[in-house]
């Protein structure tokens, strides 16, 4: 074999099949959506029937959808779910619940500490260091800028 | 007497694969070749409480099923050569455990089944053992635990994927060949051959070069040719890289096309079972070999059989440190030995 | 009935961008989030994905991106009420009902249920 590393690195990607792109496009597109119309009357329902500020509400469907996800991924349905829709469930507030109870359910058996505690963020932990880290730089920037000019970026 | 052929050739004189058994999981016992294994569990749990204890525990069972076809008690082993794809071999570790029989412990990611059966091979043959076994597993869900991510996680597998095999597999080898009997000709130990891969989904294209290399070697140290071989078979390079293969091989003239077939690609059923490019796993060539294609050999349908277990040498830290994969490869030749008065 | 519609096709969307990514890209599922959830976060700092939230509802608030939206207005809010201190506390104090529920839910759920093999 004549080839260095680089061309048969080329000639391996010629070889290799691509993505359905326009099936996976369709099935993210379409469960993703379907996800969003479901958060969407879950906060109609915390609006206009119990009442809450759209704040709380908002705030109490990220609940009910981090239930959701928690709970299908429990029944062994999530996972089955995203094979097809892959970003369209892995982008809503359901997939980042699947990421937390998905290691913490496999892990369970290395025990209740070191098992499931310490493996529950293994996958969802990095999208609350760079968001929270994020949020901070944001509110540093913000506050300096509140010297010059007075809030408001 | 020299039995050395070549820098990474041998002969084996006079050894014989006298028994195999393999056990596999529910997903292969749908699949094509599902008559050919001795059992097939009814969950991938078998009354275990951890994936990893399934594991050993059909390790254990491939071994002692094939010692019992052999007529043999476990006392009568010499030697087993065993290892398995978790983290310090714990498959082999557990599994053996109550076995007492004198235990190498091995390492050659999928390529372990052949890796085993050279060593017990040239045990046997240098006179160090009578009988010898070789044995190896694999199991879909400790692998993913293992290298990729917790089973109810919504990724998607990508088109490159292979799907690891669950299923464990044990040959007992021993001395004198009679006609009849399988035995083992040459061994060409595999070089690892890294061609800078950096994708570990895509293992079947890693290991195609050092597959290539070990063949060239197995051909070009013997003097022989594709058409020699009744067949031809590789582990688990896949869809994607048992092609690669066959294209590497013919751009020197090598053609094992007519004959060649990889246990990636036999054992599920490419349109029904979803399992995108393949299979792949220690269990892969480990069942398809002591399951399908010893009985091909024992019915006489293959005479001659060249079979190249294919490894990737990769670690999850060494994919997260963005090392590629290195691959490597051994072949062990197989013949059904035919001449003498007892035919 | 508006809202529906308006919060199918912009959370389709930006999952299909995200499949986009899982398809043509070598990036993982967990960098693709970490991407999503700090875009979130600056959209949400310059007060631009407030207008998306305030078109699409469910829609925006529900991707991921949408955490990060809550976790940079927090931050700005907290340092509104508590000065300096406040960019440290606003943003967790504003996802902590996401935050605490999945820990929460996923503990008992983990505790309930194992998972299948395939």
């Amino acid at each position: 074999m004549k080839l260095t590393n680089q061309e048969y690195q080329e000639y391996l990607n010629k070889k290799s099949p691509d993505s359905t792109l326009l099936k996976d496009l369709l099935w993210a597109f379409v469960v993703g959506g379907l996800i969003c119309v479901i958060g969407q009357a879950i906060f109609d329902i915390y609006k206009n029937a119990v009442g809450l500020s759209d704040d709380m509400a908002r705030t109490a469907v990220s609940v009910t959808m981090v239930f959701i996800g928690a709970f299908l991924t429990g029944i062994n349905v999530y996972g089955k779910l995203a094979k097809h829709a892959g970003g369209g469930t892995l982008v809503p507030i359901t997939g980042f619940a699947n990421a937390i109870v998905s290691p913490a359910m496999e892990f369970k058996k290395e025990g209740l500490v070191l098992g499931l505690a310490s493996k529950m963020f293994v996958i969802a932990g990095p999208v609350l260091v760079y968001g929270i880290t994020a949020s901070v730089v944001v509110g540093v920037i913000y506050f300096i800028m509140s010297f010059f000019g007075g809030g408001g970026i | 007497m020299n039995k050395k052929c070549g820098r990474q050739t041998v002969r084996i004189d006079n050894v014989k694969i006298k028994t195999a058994a393999a056990i596999v999981g529910e997903k292969e016992g749908q699949g094509p070749l599902a008559q050919y294994f001795d059992i097939v569990l009814p969950n991938n749990e078998w009354n275990e409480k951890t994936w990893e204890k399934t594991e050993s525990k059909m390790q254990r069972e491939a071994i002692r099923l094939a010692v019992q076809k052999a007529r043999l008690s476990l006392a009568d082993m010499d030697r087993i050569f065993s290892g398995d794809l978790l983290n310090q071999c714990i498959g082999a570790g557990f599994g053996l455990r109550d076995l007492e029989i004198p235990f190498y412990g091995i390492y050659g990611a999928c390529s372990t089944m052949i890796e085993g059966i050279s060593l017990a091979s040239m045990l046997i043959d240098g006179g160090f053992a009578q009988r010898a076994a070789a044995a190896t597993s694999s199991h879909f869900c400790t692998a993913e635990r293992q290298y990729r991510t917790p089973l109810e996680y919504g990724g998607q597998r990508t088109p490159n994927s292979q799907w690891t095999v669950t299923g464990a597999a044990a040959a007992v080898l021993e001395t004198d060949a009679e006609p009849g009997d399988i035995a083992v000709t040459h061994l060409t130990a595999g070089k690892i051959v890294d061609m800078g891969i950096k994708d570990a989904n895509n293992m079947g294209g890693a290991m195609a070069p050092a597959a290539y290399d070990t063949i060239k070697a197995h051909f070009s140290e013997l003097n022989m040719k594709p058409s020699d071989y009744d067949m031809i078979i590789t582990g688990d390079l896949g869809k994607v890289g048992s092609e690669i293969l066959t294209e590497l091989l013919a751009q020197d003239g090598i053609d094992i096309s007519p004959n060649y077939k990889d246990c990636g690609c036999l054992i599920y059923d490419p349109e029904e079972q979803d399992v995108h490019a393949g299979a792949s796993g220690c269990g892969c060539i480990g069942t398809v070999l002591c399951g399908y294609f010893l009985d091909k050999m024992r019915k006489g349908e293959i005479k001659k059989l060249l079979a190249v277990g294919t490894g990737a040498l990769l670690s999850p830290t060494s994919s997260l440190q963005g090392e590629s994969v290195p691959g490597i490869a051994h072949a062990v030749s197989l013949e059904v030995k035919t001449g003498g008065e007892k035919q | 009935m508006m809202s529906y519609i308006n919060a199918f096709w912009v959370g389709g969307l930006i999952c299909a961008a995200a499949q986009v990514l899982i398809d043509k890209t070598k990036l993982t599922p967990g960098r693709i989030l970490v991407a999503f959830v700090v875009i979130g976060v600056i959209l949400g700092g310059l007060g631009i994905y407030d207008k998306l939230v305030d078109y699409a509802g469910a829609g925006a608030t529900v991707p991921i991106v949408g955490f990060g939206n809550v976790l940079a207005k927090g931050a700005i809010k907290g340092v509104n009420e508590h000065g300096i201190l406040g960019a440290l506390m606003g943003g967790a104090e504003a996802a902590a009902g996401g935050i605490s529920a999945s820990i929460v839910f996923g503990f008992l759920i983990a505790l309930i249920f194992n998972p299948k093999s395939k």
